[in-house]
């Protein structure tokens, strides 16, 4: 799943039928650190996320394996909302990743 | 499936629910030579894999298979840990 934070709201009138009533927050991605990346994603939200949150983003056809959006155009779901993060082999990840 | 390495652990109380009970770990995947080959993302664990352990997983809905529910949002679950790889390298 992909590591993110809320970071505002889609609404739309003109959509695919099947999208009615579906809530569409903007999620952009967080490294470790939670600092901002550049890639942000629509997503639909199962969980009632709010403005800010650390969320957990499932992608792909899984993202249609909720209640809230089965049988719909949907390939992002928000399905968790992060309480801690803990990072615990971060001093060799510094070195696996300057290889 | 591929290659990674167990590198943290995520905590959330409130998640879709049928994904409660389950352990979710941050991972980095790695290639067979065990450098890194992108970035950190979080996956499912249904086996138990602690921080730092050599691992495998699956993505796609295939990820949702080894939480037998109905339905689960879920793109990448473990579905293994690693005792040991031989590659060319080894047998050189």
């Amino acid at each position: 799943m992909l590591l993110g934070k809320v970071i505002g709201t889609v609404w739309s009138t003109r959509k695919d039928e099947n999208l009615v009533g579906s809530k569409f927050l903007i999620v952009r991605q967080v490294n470790l650190e939670l600092e901002p990346q550049k890639s942000t994603v629509v997503a639909v939200d199962s969980v009632g996320a709010g403005y800010g949150e650390i969320v957990l983003v499932a992608q792909g056809s899984s993202a249609r394996q909720t209640t809230f959006t089965k049988n719909k155009p949907v390939d992002a779901v928000i399905m968790a909302i992060v309480d801690k993060l803990d990072i615990s082999v971060k001093e060799q990840l510094k070195e696996i990743i300057e290889d | 499936m591929l290659i990674g390495k167990v590198i943290g652990t995520i905590w959330a109380t409130r998640k879709y629910e049928t994904i409660t009970g389950f352990k979710m770990q941050f991972v980095q995947p790695l290639n067979a030579e065990m450098e890194n080959i992108g970035e950190p993302f979080v996956a499912l664990d249904t086996i138990g894999a602690g921080p730092g352990e050599l691992i495998f997983y699956a993505t796609s809905s295939e990820a949702v298979i080894p939480l037998h529910v109905e339905m689960a949002p879920v793109d990448a679950s473990i579905v293994g840990i690693i005792d040991s790889i031989n590659t060319e390298k080894s047998y050189s």
